[in-house]
């Protein structure tokens, strides 16, 4: 809800994610699908559309696409059509896509966001179907020309269309990165942005709470999750100012400008779409056989919701902490491997809190932490057995961070093992209660706050080293004297 | 079903056919005389007949992961209209 000069606003958005598909040959081609190829070395005479060449699927392409489908709990169609989708451009050379449009490949899904409260919220899927992408086009080589790559060209994309049921950027941002994380976690897509294999349109409109949905533009060009949002935001704040001016908004495609952090129209208005689909005669139906979606099914790997209930019931994690531990497979991993055999909540702390504050000051992912689960879950072991405490185990940390090396090989290289001698202790007590004779006077007569003045004094006094529930113990037994 | 002048010159343009204005009306006539045979099957009674994708196979034949083709640049560029430094080369098209 955004609130504008004449009252709330409600923003609704629909997004179309492109996601390529994991495949060492493209959908119809022998070609290679490797990124970053010399230009063209990676084109069949099928994807250069010459004469005669017929389409050939490629069997993991569509396990792949089957295997996203039944991660997004949708129902997959067991007959699904090959249609060519009709529209002139360089990078496409047959002159139209194969693409599905009647009959998908599966329908109606559904993705949970884990919102930060902890809460949930259900969006719908409305389809996702397999595609070819198109070739690249280069517009900056030479003046007056468009150079053209053909070898992204008939590589296997899946199109994932949600319901308009996100309603701020900052869902459209927890959407993609579950999509993303659950792309991830079945293996059918890296989910890699910057090299195009996960593409997002979006289509946002605004209406006063309750209306019918106003008219939507949809964002094209946005290659990060930041930008996404930041696109959506403007778009929407946009729409309303010239719907509070009194304006209408127009039905169009824009173009998110990363430098302003605005939209603007296409420059082309294009004539409307008219793509005139029809089933491609070179392919016939997709007839999937009910046993080969089952084995599919069984193979499924765990997903970041089951993940998260998991955490919920066997690590007993908040539902907010457990959404944020599983939805990534890299900090899920991270994370039990420092909590399996030890106090799981503390685990989580300590990654949720030092990890990422640590990550983020550097401004690292999760995948390049210098601190492995392993080496942390060591440093639990050392608070634990009672070598360090709490406060010098943070020290501890930081150094690991800083220079990825083994917590105990820390403790001994700077000498911060926990002093639990008792004699030590004492000693370091009474000195301490000697020069504060006064202070202890005040706490004998009832001044009992100062306790922990006492032991923080001891703890400075031992360079944070003794062991904090010794000084306690001993301190209150010299005290109570 | 009879298509009028304005929509032959928008199917013509939709396919990138150029079509002079004095041969609409020709050709308008011709497409609707073909649209209109066609249109005698619709004599035929299809309740409960699946639709046909093929004669010739049933099922999609597949084909496994494997890389089997590319890696032919010179032969893909021959027919280029033009070429460089691996690319095609194209009057430019502004997005």
């Amino acid at each position: 809800m955004i609130a504008g000069r004449t009252g709330a606003w409600e923003v609704v958005i629909g997004l179309e994610v492109h996601a390529q598909i994991i495949s060492k040959a493209k959908l119809f081609s022998g070609a290679a699908t490797d990124f970053g190829a010399e230009p063209n070395t990676q084109v069949s005479p099928v994807d250069a559309a010459f004469p005669g060449m017929l389409p050939v699927i490629n069997r993991v392409c569509v396990e792949q696409a089957v295997k996203t489908g039944l991660g997004l709990e949708t129902e997959v169609n067991l007959k699904s059509v090959f249609e060519r989708k009709n529209y002139f451009y360089p990078d496409l050379p047959p002159g139209y896509q194969i693409s599905q449009y009647a009959e998908p490949l599966a329908r109606a899904g559904r993705l949970i966001l884990d919102m930060s409260e902890g809460t949930t919220r259900t969006i719908g899927i409305t389809r996702l179907h397999m595609e070819q992408d198109a070739g690249k086009s280069l517009h900056d080589q030479e003046p007056g020309k468009t150079h053209v790559d053909l070898n992204r060209a008939g590589v296997a994309l899946m199109e994932i269309v949600s319901e308009p049921d996100l309603r701020s950027a900052e869902e459209v941002g927890i959407y993609l990165r579950k999509l993303r994380a659950i792309l991830r976690a079945l293996g059918t897509c890296d989910g890699n942005m910057e090299e195009g294999s996960l593409r997002c349109d979006a289509n946002v409109s605004v209406r006063r709470p309750g209306e019918p949905l106003g008219t939507r533009c949809e964002i094209k060009n946005v290659n990060s999750i930041r930008f996404l949002m930041q696109a959506v935001d403007y778009e929407a704040r946009r729409q309303i100012e010239i719907l509070e001016e009194g304006g209408r908004v127009e039905q169009e495609t824009r173009l998110f400008d990363s430098a302003r952090g605005t939209t603007r129209p296409m420059r082309l208005k294009e004539e409307a779409h008219d793509y005139r689909y029809f089933p491609d005669p070179d392919l016939v139906p997709l007839l999937l056989d009910p046993a080969w979606v089952e084995e599919i099914r069984r193979s499924l790997p765990e997903l970041p919701d089951a993940r998260k209930a998991r955490f919920i019931k066997e690590y007993g994690l908040t539902p907010a902490d457990a959404a944020i531990l599983s939805g990534e497979e890299a900090t899920a991993r991270l994370f039990e491997a420092a909590a399996r055999g030890r106090d799981p909540k503390i685990a989580a702390n300590w990654v949720m809190v030092e990890l990422f504050g640590a990550l983020n000051r550097k401004g690292l992912g999760i995948e390049n932490s210098p601190v492995s689960g392993e080496s942390l879950g060591r440093l639990l072991d050392l608070i634990a057995d009672g070598t360090i405490s709490g406060r010098i185990a943070k020290e501890v940390f930081a150094e690991m961070a800083e220079t990825g090396a083994d917590p105990a090989a820390i403790v001994e290289a700077k000498g911060l093992r926990q002093v639990s001698d008792a004699g030590a202790i004492e000693a370091a007590i009474e000195a301490v209660l000697a020069r504060e004779a006064e202070k202890v006077g005040e706490y004998k007569s009832g001044r009992e706050k100062l306790f922990g003045y006492f032991v923080g004094q001891v703890m400075r006094a031992t360079g944070g080293k003794a062991n904090p529930a010794l000084v306690n113990a001993l301190l209150k037994k010299k005290l109570a004297r | 079903m009879a298509l009028d002048k304005r929509t032959v010159a928008r199917i013509a343009s939709l396919a990138r056919i150029r079509v002079e204005a004095e041969e609409l009306e020709a050709l308008a006539g011709e497409l609707s005389q073909i649209l209109a045979w066609v249109e005698e099957l619709n004599a035929v009674d299809t309740r409960g007949v699946l639709p046909m994708a093929s004669a010739a196979v049933s099922r999609l034949p597949m084909r496994e992961d494997h890389v089997t083709d590319g890696g032919c640049r010179e032969a893909i560029l021959q027919n280029a209209p033009k070429s460089a430094k691996g690319f095609f080369v194209v009057p430019k098209v502004v997005e």
